[in-house]
């Protein structure tokens, strides 16, 4: 047994509205520059929909993630190494910018400059690679809340056509989707470079731009489409965690500013000498099972005395315990992984959304709550059950089902006791649970406190010096670098790497666990008499007495 | 003036692609990439990088053969002249005809779709001018000097020649009697080798070859972490 730590995240799918914060103010943390103009780390897409990329779930035609080969053995499903390197000069299954979408701004200059004329002046989307007026048709978000095509959504290839019309009507969910970092990163493993790795520490996988040589294997690699190229630096970046934020204890951008506060981010440890042979499990509806079976119950002191022996440090083991990723996946099994299938062990779980099959029952007209007429919908509403299983178990229903009725389960319970009316004992006991696990489910679930959302173990004190450099990331945006609009020698890529801190780590988090807005003037409460507190420097009569003389 | 042609330009554009990549590597291993341009189109790049990197591996190939392999060496091992001659031609002229034509196609590719061609610098101009002028000189010098009944055998000049500049005893002589297509051809390389470092060229040199034998998972401490280069200040 190698016990090793990997910083996890589930996501509860019910509670997204689908907003697009995540992905906006993750874009504004890393992909707000120039050559990632058309990269999302992470996106928000409806289901069903193609996605984004277009049909990147389609792995017939783009070949991400492993296969098993005639001999049951674990192999690329892209080809293997010499393969790999005879196709380098033309990489046959690299997807095109169109199949992102091609990056565009507006003219806004236009608006200001115009001449005066009869007409309003109208600012045109111009193309951000070549500057062109260019006419927008397509985007990461395009087909938003049902608005594409919806037959052109890959896993609908897995449902019968009669069926389409009714689930159409029926049946909508959002899916944020960030790298998975998974325990068997095939993007890594298609790296002719080598310069993907996957941290010893906390396992998220990272790309070293200083190794990367943009040979872009690894976007065709990665069966979900969440390793980009950059298109004006050459080299392959991707979602980074926000290690160096989660390195201080402090949960990634897209968590922290979920609104539907539906993301959960604790440690998982797991057995990574038995990684290879869960993947490489013949039948694909075992993947779940499996992969469930790779992780270790951080409370065993058998685990506990490896994980120690293996290096891991006492209070990584003690938030691996109370992680509420571990809770979900393996002590109420609420959540599943992203397409198991891919036999990418990702680490990027989600909790199916029960929604859908609430909503039905309540258009109806009978009681959403109840746990009968739940259950039954569940029986009943087979399409939306099939959906999800080909999203989350590669088809398997059984595992969604029965993370539905712990959900419905949970629903009826929880109102019996709002109500003020006595628990019904008979609830938990159908979907094989207690009273007081439905309980502290429903406190991680409902409440969702911050502190038990998020229990990240800063990295050690003893390694703060490394934690101020950075150069593992990808970002350009120090001063001066290619990122600010700089050019090197050698066009736009060149120049030495900085050791750059995304934002001072110390500086970072004061901000961000300060409780007020300290060093900065919030003028939205300013109602403009008087003047804003903290602009000016204080004035000395306002001063305490006696501070004058005490300098 | 021959001494300086083909023995100080040598030495000094040798001198410039060794540093030059020494100090490329050290300063800018960021930089170091091929920028691939596929991401904005990949129809004509699908017949045309294949053709032309494919097709120039073999021209180097042919050009370790020609020149780093003695004559003596081969008439040892029974191969004649003739022999030789013939098959390099053929070969080289293949390889040669693969690589321009790929070049022309990459090249065609990168003036008229609109992101390629914006995404191209000052510098990958040069490049192009520096290496198709270098493939164009060695082609039509091969493939013009075969159409006279008495091809030039410049295993008995332009090889030795090249192969004394590493013995450090550069004879100049030897080059002086080539003819004019091989002398320019051996001097457009020179420059070419010393824009070389400078270029997206130096994608040469990280070729993946490690990828056939090292393991698929690569795991990495966050202590591997590269401590401050060594030619920053310390703070």
């Amino acid at each position: 047994m190698r016990v090793m730590a990997q910083m996890a995240m589930v996501m509860n799918l019910d509670k997204c509205i689908g907003c697009h914060t995540c992905s906006v103010t993750c874009k504004q943390a890393w992909t707000n520059r120039s050559g990632v103009e058309y990269v999302w780390f992470n996106n928000v897409e409806t289901r069903p929909g193609q996605g984004y990329p277009r049909r990147y779930e389609d792995q017939e035609t783009w070949r991400g993630g492993w296969a098993l080969n005639r001999r049951g053995r674990l192999k690329l499903k892209g080809g293997g190494r010499l393969r790999k390197l005879l196709t380098i000069f033309a990489n046959p299954k690299l997807p095109a910018i169109q199949d992102y979408y091609e990056p565009w701004t507006y003219d806004y200059e236009t608006l200001t400059n115009a001449p005066l004329q009869e007409h309003t002046p109208v600012a045109r989307p111009k193309s951000l690679l070549t500057g062109e007026d260019m006419k927008v048709s397509w985007s990461a978000n395009w087909d938003d809340d049902l608005g594409g095509p919806p037959d052109r959504d890959v896993l609908l290839a897995g449902i019968a056509d009669k069926v389409k019309f009714e689930f159409e009507r029926t049946f909508m969910f959002y899916l944020p989707r960030i790298c998975e970092h998974c325990l068997n990163p095939s993007c890594a493993a298609s790296c002719p470079s080598g310069a993907i790795y996957k941290r010893t520490e906390d396992g998220i996988v990272l790309v070293d731009q200083d190794r990367c040589r943009g040979w872009r294997m690894c976007v065709s690699g990665c069966p979900y489409k969440k390793v980009y190229f950059n298109h004006r630096t050459g080299k392959a970046e991707k979602c980074t965690f926000c290690f160096p934020r989660v390195e201080v204890g402090i949960p990634t951008v897209c968590s922290e500013t979920c609104v539907g506060r539906l993301r959960y981010i604790g440690l998982m440890l797991y057995d990574a000498d038995a990684v290879l042979e869960a993947a490489s499990v013949p039948s694909s509806q075992d993947l779940y099972e499996a992969q469930r079976g790779v992780f270790l119950d951080p409370s065993a002191p058998e685990v506990v005395t490896a994980a120690e022996r293996a290096g891991i440090p006492r209070d990584w083991i003690e938030a691996a315990q109370r992680s509420p990723v571990h809770a979900l996946i393996t002590k109420y099994r609420v959540a599943l992984p992203l397409h198991p299938e891919y036999r990418t062990m990702p680490m990027v779980w989600y909790i199916p959304p029960l929604s859908p099959v609430v909503d039905v029952v309540r258009d109806t007209g009978y009681d959403a709550e109840d746990r009968s007429n739940l259950f039954a919908a569940i029986e009943a509403l087979r399409i939306p059950v099939d959906y999800l299983a080909q999203l989350f178990t590669a088809g398997d229903p059984a595992p969604v089902d029965a993370v539905l009725r712990k959900l419905a389960a949970m629903r009826s319970y929880m109102r019996d006791l709002t109500m003020g009316r006595d628990p019904d004992d008979s609830i938990p006991a159908a979907v094989g649970m207690t009273g007081e696990q439905i309980h502290d489910m429903y406190r991680l679930l409902a409440l969702a406190k911050y502190d038990e959302r998020y229990v990240i173990p800063p990295a050690h004190a003893e390694q703060a010096h490394s934690l101020e450099e950075l150069a593992t990331s990808c970002s350009l945006d120090y001063e001066g670098g290619p990122g600010m609009g700089g050019s090197g020698p050698f066009g736009e890529s060149s120049g030495g790497p900085q050791p750059i801190a995304v934002e001072n780590f110390q500086m970072l988090r004061d901000r961000q666990t300060a409780d007020s807005l300290s060093g900065r003037v919030n003028l939205l409460n300013w109602d403009g008499r008087g003047k804003p507190e903290g602009l000016f420097p204080p004035r000395r009569s306002e001063e305490p007495p006696g501070s004058d003389g005490a300098s | 003036m021959n001494t300086f042609l083909y023995v100080v330009v040598p030495y000094i554009a040798l001198t410039v692609f060794v540093a030059g990549h020494i100090w490329r590597y050290r300063y800018d291993k960021f930089g170091w990439t091929t920028r691939s341009s596929q991401l904005y189109e990949r129809r004509l790049l699908r017949i045309g990088s294949p053709l032309f990197h494919f097709g120039i591996l073999l021209v180097v190939l042919g050009h370790v053969g020609g020149l780093l392999i003695p004559e003596s060496w081969t008439d040892a091992a029974g191969i004649s002249e003739d022999a030789y001659h013939f098959v390099a031609v053929a070969l080289g002229t293949v390889a040669g005809v693969c690589t321009l034509l790929g070049a022309a196609i990459l090249i065609y590719r990168r003036r008229t779709t609109g992101p390629v061609f914006s995404a191209t610098t000052v510098n990958d101009k040069v490049m192009y001018v520096l290496l198709i002028g270098t493939l164009c000189l060695g082609l039509g010098t091969t493939v013009l000097g075969n159409l006279t009944d008495h091809p030039h055998d410049y295993r008995l000049t332009v090889s030795p020649w090249f192969r004394s500049i590493f013995y450090f005893q550069p004879d100049s002589s030897l080059m002086a009697q080539a003819p004019i297509g091989f002398r320019l051809h051996a001097l457009a390389a020179f420059a070419l080798f010393a824009f070389w470092p400078f270029s997206r060229l130096v994608h040469v040199f990280s070729a993946p070859l490690g990828y056939l034998t090292r393991p698929y998972i690569v795991y990495r401490s966050r202590d591997d972490r590269p401590t401050r280069p060594g030619w920053e200040r310390v703070r």
